[in-house]
C-alpha cells in the first residue's frame, strides 16, 4: 500500500466523494463466505453475534424458569425429579447471570462503542473476536453436562461443602468449575479491550466529560471485572483442585469452607454492578432522547457510576451475614451496603428529573426505560432493607431475597436491554421495531413481571425458603405460588412478543434512516446500518450532544461531522490522549484473521481434556493454542526496509 | 484540503513505546494478574488467621534457598531494564546481553525453585498449608515461565534486527511484565518466609 513511514500528518477530507466510501469499504469489509465470517474482527459483527447468542441463552434460562415455576405451582407436585430440579435452578442462575446478563451488555457495548466514540473499531479488534468465541465455547461447555443430565446442581453460588467431591461426586461441579474459568478468560480480555478503547480511541475533542454515559457504565464494569473476575476463577480453580487432586482449601477438617464464600462474593458483588451499570448507562443515554432534553446531572451520574462500583468492592459480606461472623464485621459491611443507596439514588433522581423537566415522547423504548426506574426503586428498597443485618437474619434464604434479586437483575438489566433494543434496533438493522406490538410487549412484560415477583416478598416474610424443591399443602403458600407461576408464564409471553417483533420487523419494519429518534450522539450521525468503516471521516466533537448543538447552543465551538481525518492508507483510526482526546497517534488496525477462533478452539479442547482427565487432549489443546498465538503475534513486515512490529490487539 | 481539522505535528504511525495501545493492554493484564495474586495471598492469610499458629510449619520455612533466589530474580529484573535501555539507544549488543542475562537468571530462579519444592516435607495434598504453598508458588512459577517465553521471543526478534530505537514496544512490554512477575515474587516471599515471624 504505502511505503513504510514512521510518522505523518494525517490528511483531512470533506464528505461527498462517492469513491471514498468504496475505497474504505474495500479496506474494512469482511471477506466472503464462512471463512470471512469466522475471521471477521468488525466490532459491529461481533456485537451482533454477542446479542443474538446472549438472547439465545436468555430463552434457555427462561425455559428453565418456566419448568421451575411449573414444579412450584402447587404443593407436593412431582413434575420434576429432585435431581432435575437442582440442575434446572442451578443452570437457570448460571445462564441468566453469566451467559445472558453480562454478555448481552458486552454485545450492545461492542456494537455501539466505536460508533459512540467516533472511531472505526475497538482498540484490540482481534481480542474482541477472541472474547466472543471463548464466551460461546464456555456456554456450550457448561451446557454439555446439562444435556446429558450431568449439569451443575449446587446453585449458581455453588457453596461448599455441598459442592465438594464427598457430597457431589459426579462431574457436574467440575464442568461448572472449568466452564466458569473459561468464561472468565472471555470476560477479562473483553474488559481490557473496553478500558483501552475508552482511554485511547475516542475521536478528537471527546474529552472524558463529553462521552456518553453508556461508556462510563461499561468502563466502570470493565475495570471492576479486571479486578474481580480473578477471584471467582481462583475460587473455582481451588475447588477443582480439592475435588480432583486432594487439596484442602475448603474441607472442614483442614481447610475453611467460608473461604469459598469470601472468594465467591468478593467477585459476586462487583459482578452485580458489572451487569447493571452499563444497562443504567443505556437508560441515561436513551431516556433523554425521548424527553427531548439532555440528561439532568451528567457529572453526578458519571461519578455515581464509578462510586457505586468502588463501594461495591466493600460490601461482599452482606451475602454472608448469617455465617456467624463477628458483629464488628457485620456493622462495617452493613454500613457500606447502606451507603450504596446514595449513588444509586443519584441516578434515579437524575432520570426522574429528566422526565419531569422534559417533554416526554411515549415510545416503547421510553416505557421500558421508565418502567426500569420503578423496578429499580422497588429492588433498591428491598436491598436496602436486607443491608440491615438483623432484618437479613430474618429474611436470608427466603423468597424475599429471590424477589429482591429478580427486581434488581430483571429490572435493571432486562428492561433497559429491551428498551435499548427498541432504541438501537434501527441503527443495527436499518429498520424500526413495530411500536404497536411494542406496547403489547412492554405491558405484558411489566404486568407479568410484577405478578410473578411482587408476591415473592410476601412469601419470604411468611418464611418460605428459597431453592426448595417443593412444599407441603397447608403452609398458606399455595395460592401465592400459583399466582407467581401464572405471572411467570405471562412474563415469558411478554419476552416472546419481543422476539416476534424482531422477527416481523426484520422483514417489514419501516426503514429507519440515519437518525429516526432525532437523537444527539454520534452513532446517529452515520447510516443505519453503519458501513464497515463506521465513519468515512473521523468526526471531531465540541460537546456532549454533537447532533443537538444548533438548538442547545451550549457549546462554544461546533462539532464537525462532515469534515475530518481521512486515514485511508489501510485500516487506520486515530489514537487520542486519555483525558482530553487530542490526537497523538495513528493507530494501525489488524486485518481479519482466524487466529482468535483457533485460539478459542484450543482453549475449549484444553478445558474439555481437563474435565475428563484426558491429558493427551489437553496437550493437543495447548499445541493448538501455541499455533494460534504464533499466527497472532507473528511480526508483520509490510515493506522491505521497515522494521517489523509484532502486531497487537 | 489538508489540515482542515487537524493542525498539529506529524503523528507517529502504529505503536511506539508507552504511546502504543499495547502498553495500556499490558497494564490491564498486570492489573488483573495482580488481583489474582492478591486473592491468592488473601486465601493464605485468611487460612492462617482462621487456623492459628499450629497451622504454619514449625520451624518457620528456611530462607537458605529462597533468600538468594530472591536476589537472583531482582538481578534478572535489573538486567531486563538494562537491555531495554539498550533497545532505546539502539545498542543492539547491550540489548541482547541484557535480555539474555534476564532470561538466564530467570532460568536459574526456576531451577532453584525446583530444588526448594523437592526439599519440602509436605505436599500439595498433605495439608491446607501445603495446598496453599504449592498452589501459590506454582502460580508464580507459571508466570515466570510465561515471562521467560515472552523474553525469549523478544530476544530472537532482537537478534533478527526487527526493532530500532523508535520501534521496540515488545521489548518494553515484556520487560514491564517481567518486572511485575518479580514484584509478585516479593509479596509471595514476604508472605511465606517473613510474615510467620511477624504473625507468630
Amino acid at each position: 500500500m504505502s511505503a513504510w513511514e514512521d510518522a505523518r500528518v494525517p490528511e483531512s477530507a470533506r464528505l461527498g466523494s462517492p469513491s471514498l466510501g468504496e475505497r474504505l469499504e474495500a479496506i474494512w469489509g469482511d471477506g466472503p463466505g464462512l471463512r470471512g465470517w469466522i475471521a471477521s474482527v468488525d466490532h459491529k459483527e461481533i456485537g451482533k453475534r454477542y446479542i443474538v447468542t446472549a438472547f439465545a441463552f436468555l430463552v434457555l434460562g427462561g425455559l428453565e424458569a418456566v419448568a421451575i415455576r411449573a414444579q412450584l405451582a402447587g404443593p407436593d407436585l412431582r413434575l420434576l425429579s429432585p435431581e432435575a430440579y437442582d440442575q434446572l435452578f442451578t443452570m437457570h442462575g448460571v445462564t441468566m447471570i453469566f451467559l445472558y446478563a453480562g454478555p448481552i451488555l458486552s454485545g450492545f457495548a461492542n456494537f455501539l462503542w466505536p460508533l459512540l466514540l467516533g472511531s472505526r473499531d475497538m482498540a484490540f479488534p482481534r481480542l474482541n473476536a477472541l472474547s466472543y468465541w471463548v464466551y460461546i465455547a464456555a456456554g456450550l461447555f457448561m451446557y454439555a453436562g446439562f444435556v446429558v443430565g450431568r449439569g451443575p446442581d449446587d446453585g449458581w453460588f455453588n457453596y461448599v461443602p455441598y459442592a465438594s467431591r464427598e457430597f457431589d461426586p459426579g462431574i457436574n461441579i467440575d464442568i461448572y468449575a472449568l466452564g466458569l474459568i473459561l468464561l472468565g478468560i472471555s470476560t477479562t480480555v473483553g474488559s481490557a479491550n473496553f478500558v483501552v478503547t475508552f482511554l485511547r480511541t475516542r475521536c478528537p475533542g471527546m474529552s472524558i466529560n463529553r462521552v456518553p454515559i453508556l461508556t462510563w457504565g461499561t468502563l466502570t464494569a470493565s475495570v471492576g471485572n479486571l479486578l474481580a473476575v480473578p477471584s471467582v476463577s481462583l475460587a473455582f480453580f481451588l475447588l477443582w483442585m480439592d475435588r480432583q487432586f486432594g487439596t484442602h482449601f475448603y474441607d472442614t477438617a483442614q481447610g475453611q469452607p467460608l473461604l469459598w464464600q469470601h472468594l465467591f462474593w468478593m467477585f459476586g458483588h462487583p459482578w452485580v454492578y458489572a451487569i447493571v451499570l452499563p444497562a443504567m448507562g443505556m437508560v441515561s443515554d436513551g431516556l433523554p432522547t425521548f424527553c427531548r432534553r439532555p440528561l439532568v446531572g451528567y457529572t453526578p451520574v458519571a461519578l455515581a457510576t464509578v462510586t457505586t462500583m468502588a463501594l461495591g468492592f466493600g460490601v461482599w459480606v452482606h451475602h454472608m451475614f448469617a455465617t456467624g461472623l463477628p458483629s464488628l464485621a457485620l456493622s462495617f459491611f452493613s454500613g457500606a451496603s447502606i451507603v450504596i443507596v446514595i449513588p444509586s439514588a443519584v441516578a434515579v433522581f437524575a432520570w426522574t428529573a429528566t422526565i419531569w423537566t422534559g417533554r416526554p415522547v411515549i415510545t416503547t423504548a421510553f416505557l421500558f426505560f421508565a418502567g426500569m426506574i420503578v423496578l429499580f426503586v422497588i429492588g433498591g428498597v428491598s436491598g436496602f432493607m436486607t443491608a440491615a443485618a438483623p432484618l437479613d437474619w430474618q429474611l436470608t434464604d427466603t423468597y424475599f431475597v429471590v424477589a429482591h434479586l429478580h427486581y434488581v437483575l430483571i429490572g435493571i438489566n432486562v428492561f433497559p436491554v429491551a428498551g435499548g433494543l427498541y432504541y438501537w434496533f434501527p441503527k443495527i438493522t436499518g429498520r424500526m421495531l413495530d411500536e404497536r406490538l411494542g406496547r403489547w410487549n412492554f405491558w405484558t412484560m411489566f404486568a407479568g413481571f410484577n405478578i410473578a415477583f411482587l408476591p415473592m416478598h410476601l412469601l419470604g416474610v411468611l418464611g418460605m425458603p428459597r431453592r426448595v424443591y417443593t412444599y407441603p399443602a397447608g403452609m398458606g403458600w399455595s395460592a401465592t405460588n400459583l399466582a407467581i407461576s401464572l405471572g411467570a408464564v405471562l412474563f415469558a409471553i411478554g419476552v416472546l412478543l419481543l422476539f416476534v417483533n424482531v422477527w416481523l420487523s426484520l422483514r417489514r419494519g419501516a426503514p429507519a434512516g440515519d437518525n429516526p429518534w432525532d437523537a444527539p450522539t454520534l452513532e446517529w450521525a452515520t447510516s443505519s446500518p453503519p458501513p464497515a468503516y463506521n465513519f468515512a471521516v473521523i468526526p471531531s466533537v465540541a460537546s456532549r450532544h454533537p447532533l443537538w448543538e444548533e438548538r442547545l447552543g451550549e457549546s462554544e465551538g461546533r462539532s464537525r461531522l462532515d469534515e475530518g481525518l481521512l486515514l485511508d492508507r489501510g485500516r487506520e483510526t486515530i489514537g487520542t490522549t486519555p483525558l482530553d482526546a487530542e490526537p497523538d497517534l495513528i493507530l494501525e488496525m489488524p486485518a481479519d484473521t482466524a487466529a482468535p477462533f483457533i485460539l478459542a478452539v484450543g482453549l475449549a479442547i484444553l478445558f474439555t481434556g481437563a474435565a475428563g482427565h484426558w491429558w493427551w487432549a489437553s496437550g493437543g489443546g495447548v499445541a493448538v493454542i501455541a499455533i494460534a498465538l504464533l499466527m497472532w503475534f507473528w511480526p508483520r513486515r509490510v515493506h522491505a526496509d521497515e522494521p517489523a512490529e509484532p502486531a497487537h490487539g | 484540503m489538508a489540515e482542515a481539522t487537524y493542525r498539529g505535528e506529524a503523528l507517529p504511525v502504529g505503536a511506539r513505546g508507552r504511546n502504543s495501545v499495547g502498553w495500556w493492554g499490558v497494564l490491564c493484564l498486570i492489573a488483573t494478574e495482580a488481583s489474582l495474586f492478591a486473592y491468592l495471598l488473601f486465601s493464605y492469610y485468611f487460612m492462617a488467621v482462621q487456623r492459628g499458629a499450629a497451622w504454619s510449619p514449625d520451624p518457620h520455612p528456611t530462607m537458605k534457598l529462597a533468600g538468594p533466589n530472591t536476589i537472583i530474580l531482582l538481578l534478572s529484573s535489573g538486567a531486563a531494564w538494562w537491555g531495554e535501555q539498550g533497545a532505546k539507544q539502539g545498542r543492539r549488543g547491550r540489548q541482547l546481553l541484557g535480555l539474555g542475562l534476564a532470561i538466564g537468571l530467570g532460568l536459574v530462579f526456576l531451577i532453584v525453585q525446583g530444588f526448594e519444592w523437592k526439599a519440602k516435607k509436605y505436599s500439595v495434598s498433605s495439608s491446607s498449608y501445603g495446598s496453599l504453598y504449592f498452589t501459590i508458588t506454582g502460580f508464580h512459577m507459571a508466570h515466570v515461565v510465561v515471562g521467560l517465553l515472552m523474553l525469549m521471543a523478544v530476544w530472537i526478534w532482537s537478534a533478527m534486527g526487527l526493532f530500532n530505537p523508535r520501534r521496540h514496544a515488545p521489548v518494553s512490554l515484556s520487560a514491564l511484565y517481567w518486572h511485575f512477575v518479580d514484584v509478585v515474587w516479593l509479596t509471595v516471599f514476604f508472605s511465606f518466609y517473613l510474615s510467620p515471624y511477624l504473625m507468630w
